[in-house]
């Protein structure tokens, strides 16, 4: 815009410089993720060497990491838990989410506000009547416990992100597929869902990384090794006593990331329709 | 031909058919929401009032808990850890959060420029905010470490301190570590949102402004501050939320050292329960969030709402 005019002195000022500033702040600890991930213990663990590059990169730590603990158990674990609670949350935020916002029904006040008061709840407000809830359900350190759990946080934001979606599918096509003799349940089916597609998509790829990202009620639930995820793992197992072994622990901060990331960017676009919807739609 | 073959019946109520009856929009709609709902109620609703009876009981874990009234909360109210708790989480939301909100401001009018990789910047920039937090928070805890810190190596390097400080040892440091690692994860989440309302303003207000006079800092303030609010407003309630009730960064970092400098609600919470095995007494803390964080919402809504500007 104006700035373009005055050279690229102040675009410097004004663009590239605080963007340079911003990058490296929000990238470095990746980088020193990598690095450290691949540098022997030796390099690590000296005050001597320059530190912000690898002088003999090693795959020492992958190796450890992936034969001498059950990171790839973990690994499996979180992949299962975020795509069966995303599943569930898909599925259950849809069943709120149309009657909302299409239907006139009494209650429907109660059930929104309902689902808007969940969204807010933090989870450390929850977490000691759950654990108890767990344990009388005989749930503890199984799966199950997380998959049930996870999708209370997942499906008030997966509902009304797909509210705002429902919405946007004209009422005329539900009107004359319901002319035609279709049911309700067959339009919803038919009709809707199909030109929902992105939203579910934005809801599904926001559900996975935050039921990737959860922690405290897997840490919680989750005391046995073969049933933890990557990052109850990774705080539990790979720091013993007050050791830190920081290879390992930074080689599985960094493959744990990944299938995160390579998700993401994949779906950025729908990822960032998702995030900024609650806020700019509502 | 039924109305021949029976007329008597058509006269009378149409008979029940399921099918029908389904098809009512009440009917229906009940029977969508009724899973979701009963869902919720049974795990989020149901905990919630089964924490506050938790939070009347004496209650060593997996034992049967006894009822000592609000014995719990008048304890915590005496601890002396209880209170320098309840000033942790609030310097520490209150930090993290304006510097989240001001970072991530500038950070979208920066980035609501054109230039090229626009979309390649954005998705970089998002990457602390999608990667699980427990995860990058043990890469700042390397970062941070205390005999080989790369930010004391750096300060080191340039003859600024040697050794360098304790980042995670010190009771001030810590929390201010804590704020910046809250900043990193949090800011993009202000910045990207900010950016799509920033996307949303009409070209034309601009204009106007300019127009009648209005300068960068003029636009700024009259165009994009008003029109940003609702969004600022929103964003802001949720960081809030979730900073005040921030679990994983603390638990990695610091779990609540140096002497408690750095603990909160939720991570006080989780070591008189977990740790301790007292259920009612980390219920009851745990349950000490509510109020301050209702006053904290109550003022923003006050202060910030839109109707205000």
């Amino acid at each position: 815009m104006t700035v373009d005019r005055r050279g690229w002195r102040v675009r410097l000022l004004t663009l590239w410089l605080p963007l340079a500033i911003a990058l490296f702040f929000a990238l470095f600890p990746f980088y020193w993720m990598a690095i450290t991930s691949l540098k022997s213990n030796q390099e690590l663990y000296s005050r001597k060497v320059m530190p912000l590059i690898v002088h003999n990169p090693t795959l020492k730590h992958y190796v450890d990491l992936l034969t001498e603990t059950s990171f790839l158990e973990w690994t499996w674990n979180t992949f299962l838990v975020a795509v069966v609670s995303t599943a569930i949350s898909l599925i259950l935020g849809a069943m709120l989410a149309y009657p909302l916002a299409r239907m006139r029904f009494a209650g429907a006040a109660l059930v929104s506000f309902a689902v808007a008061a969940t969204y807010l709840v933090p989870q450390p407000l929850l977490f000691v009547p759950l654990a108890d809830l767990i344990n009388r359900l005989g749930l503890g350190d199984t799966l199950t416990s997380v998959m049930l759990t996870y999708p209370t946080l997942l499906i008030p934001f997966c509902a009304w992100l797909l509210m705002g979606y429902f919405r946007t599918v004209p009422v005329e096509l539900e009107d004359a597929a319901r002319i035609d003799g279709a049911s309700r349940l067959q339009t919803l089916v038919k009709i809707v869902l199909p030109l929902c597609g992105p939203g579910f998509i934005s809801a599904g790829i926001f559900a996975f990384t935050l039921a990737q990202n959860e922690f405290l009620y897997a840490l919680i639930f989750l005391t046995k090794t073969e049933v933890r995820t990557v990052p109850v793992g990774a705080i539990a197992e790979l720091v013993r006593g007050d050791v830190f072994y920081w290879g390992q622990l930074m080689a599985a901060a960094l493959l744990g990331s990944i299938p995160v990331a390579i998700i993401y960017s994949f779906f950025v676009e729908h990822y960032v329709a998702g995030l900024t919807a609650g806020s700019v739609k509502g | 031909m039924t109305a021949v073959l029976a007329p008597a019946l058509t006269r009378r109520r149409p008979p029940f058919s399921l099918s029908r009856w389904v098809e009512r929009e009440s009917v229906f709609s009940w029977l969508m929401v009724a899973l979701p709902v009963a869902f919720l109620v049974a795990l989020v609703g149901y905990p919630f009032f089964y924490g506050i009876w938790i939070s009347l009981q004496d209650r060593p874990v997996a034992k049967p808990g006894e009822f000592v009234g609000l014995a719990n909360f008048i304890r915590a109210w005496h601890d002396p850890v209880f209170r320098q708790v309840a000033v942790n989480t609030i310097f520490y939301t209150a930090a993290a959060t304006l510097l989240k909100m001001v970072g991530g401001l500038g950070l979208a009018l920066v980035m609501n420029q054109d230039f090229r990789f626009k979309n390649l910047t954005r998705a970089l920039l998002l990457l602390p905010f999608i990667v699980p937090t427990v995860l990058s928070t043990i890469a700042w805890q390397w970062i941070l470490d205390p005999a080989f810190s790369v930010v004391n190596w750096v300060l080191k390097a340039a003859d600024i301190a040697d050794p360098g400080p304790s980042w995670l040892g010190n009771p001030h440091l810590a929390m201010f570590s804590l704020v910046i690692v809250n900043t990193w994860r949090g800011l993009p989440f202000y910045a990207i949102t900010l950016l799509a309302g920033l996307q949303t303003i009409p070209p034309d207000l601009y204009e106007a402004a300019t127009i009648d006079g209005a300068g960068r800092w003029g636009r700024f303030r009259y165009v994009t501050l008003p029109l940003l609010m609702p969004i600022i407003f929103i964003v802001t309630m949720f960081s809030v939320i979730f900073t005040f009730a921030d679990f994983q960064l603390i638990y990695v970092l610091t779990r609540g050292g140096p002497a408690n400098a750095t603990h909160v609600f939720a991570t006080y919470a989780f070591d008189i329960a977990m740790g301790a095995g007292q259920f009612g007494q980390g219920a009851a803390i745990a349950l000490s969030m509510v109020p301050p964080l209702a006053l904290i919402i109550l003022a923003m809504a006050i202060y910030m709402r839109p109707s205000k500007s």
